[in-house]
């Protein structure tokens, strides 16, 4: 049906021609990318261009109008998608970590396997241990949300993803509401995971951060990807001009 | 000890015949006052419970993308947030008991299947509960979209994003104002003496008219009862706002 086979050697997440209005907006004008599994992917770009949505259509928070998303070969833009096989594979981190603030860190990160996955608890808390203490939380287990800093929720949040067992990741702007020294925790946190094979999707402002992870960086603007490649060449050789006034603003 | 206590009061309406303490020496009053009480308080936890449910189930419905269901809800709650408590009462007993089936228990008289006190009972649990949707409604829209999206986004349903996240966190939202709602439903009880339920106020207002001198003692009870009555149920509810609070989360 929707769900066609998919072998490792195809793209993990596959976005064609992707057209997206709010109302009268139109938002992605035509939007197509390939990741392959275990890649690390930037998109970055100025405000309003797209990014954001862009990966929350990956995760079919947003629905599009035209155009084919397949992660692993299922389609995200049927009517009959069964979401719960699309979470299964993706995992989602936000700008605000929208942690659940009535439940601990610990309880955060077990929820989901528990009620969704509906896997055995005492398995359920050992791996989630494990994921606190992989984002460098350990002894933070029983404080609430509005107990910890940014950053520290932020790197929950990440677990609270991991414990799904995903795929692929999304970030979008996850360091964006960070004070600048906790920033690079999260960042840490983001490339380890990189690291050990995790593909990642990541919406971010942090350039430095994208030339050093990225195997691929996406430009867009105005609802287009303008230019990609691989850091090194796009960085430094940028050929669309307004890749190149974007950069030059920003770094 | 207990016949020089009686014997005091007994004294007191002779010399002070406005001040008739008659429940506190004539056993056949006291009993009368302690069936009232009971009344008073079975009304109130009913009622209370009731009420709560209610508000949950009429603020969950309000969410439904059933057009009719919601519609449904905004009636009810329109009908009974906008008619006085005690016209709704007149209504429910008279007006509608007329249309309910009767049995008759003994074979010879036939009662209605609800009595007086179950018409009381689902009057008042259904007045408070409107009250209780729009409580309950105000603490849901509290919650953030964004943790009900990130709740989404791990897989979770919409009951269980309902019942696990957002239920627990406009809760805690919604005390202060359902605090409120509950006190004043306790003291709307006391309208039940229309359709005569025997509760409290049903009972002082029957001993003070058959003695007189009774009526100030009377009155005095009852304002001591109803501090009580709701002072417990407001340290209840204050505790229970203190046991759900959250580290770091709203005001501590």
């Amino acid at each position: 049906m929707s769900e066609t086979e998919w072998t490792p050697d195809q793209p993990i997440v596959s976005i064609k021609d992707v057209h997206k209005s709010f109302g009268d907006l139109e938002v992605l004008k035509g939007v197509s990318l390939d990741v392959m599994k275990g890649e690390v992917i930037c998109i970055i770009g100025p405000s309003g261009s797209g990014k954001s949505t862009l990966i929350r259509c990956i995760n079919a928070l947003n629905d599009i109008q035209a155009g084919s998303i397949q992660v692993e070969g299922l389609e995200v833009n049927t009517t009959g998608l069964d979401k719960l096989a699309l979470r299964k594979k993706v995992g989602m981190v936000f700008q605000q970590y929208n942690l659940f603030p009535h439940k601990t860190a610990l309880e955060n990160v077990m929820m989901a396997p528990l009620l969704v996955l509906k896997q055995p608890e005492e398995e359920v808390e050992k791996r989630a241990r494990a994921l606190v203490k992989k984002v460098r939380l350990e002894g933070k287990e029983d404080s609430y949300p509005g107990e910890l800093s940014g950053g520290q929720q932020q790197r929950v949040a990440i677990a609270r993803s991991l414990a799904m067992n995903p795929d692929v990741m999304l970030f979008d702007e996850v360091t964006a509401a960070l004070d600048p020294e906790t920033v690079k925790e999260v960042l840490v946190t983001i490339k380890d995971l990189a690291a050990e094979g995790m593909t990642c999707i990541l919406v971010t402002h942090e350039m430095g951060f994208a030339r050093e992870i990225a195997d691929h960086i996406y430009f867009t603007d105005r609802g287009v990807i303008v230019e990609h490649g691989p850091p090194k060449t796009f960085f430094k050789s940028a050929k669309d001009p307004r890749t190149r006034e974007f950069l030059s603003q920003i770094l | 000890m207990l016949d020089a206590f009686q014997e005091f009061f007994r004294e007191l309406a002779q010399t002070n015949p406005k001040w008739n303490f008659i429940y506190l020496y004539d056993p056949v009053q006291t009993e009368r006052v302690l069936t009232g009480l009971w009344m008073t308080i079975k009304l109130s936890v009913i009622c209370v419970a009731l009420s709560v449910v209610i508000g949950v189930v009429g603020a969950w419905l309000q969410g439904s993308p059933i057009k009719w269901l919601r519609m449904l809800v905004q009636g009810y709650i329109q009908f009974f947030r906008n008619t006085p408590p005690l016209v709704q009462l007149l209504f429910f007993y008279f007006a509608l008991g007329q249309f309910t089936p009767t049995y008759a228990p003994d074979g010879w008289v036939e009662v209605p299947v609800i009595s007086n006190v179950g018409w009381a009972i689902l009057s008042l649990s259904f007045f408070a509960g409107a009250f209780n949707v729009e409580i309950f409604r105000s603490g849901i829209e509290a919650v953030p979209d964004s943790t009900k999206e990130a709740a989404d986004a791990l897989g979770m349903n919409r009951l269980q994003i309902y019942r696990y996240i957002v239920l627990p966190l406009a809760f805690r939202v919604s005390l202060p104002s359902l605090n409120n709602n509950l006190v004043n439903l306790v003291k709307t009880t006391t309208q039940a003496i229309v359709i005569a339920v025997p509760e409290l106020l049903y009972q002082l207002v029957s001993i003070y008219n058959d003695y007189s001198t009774a009526q100030n003692a009377c009155m005095v009870l009852m304002f001591i009862v109803y501090i009580v009555l709701v002072g417990i149920l407001v340290m209840g509810m204050n505790k229970w706002e203190r046991g759900m609070r959250i580290p770091g989360y709203g005001q501590n």
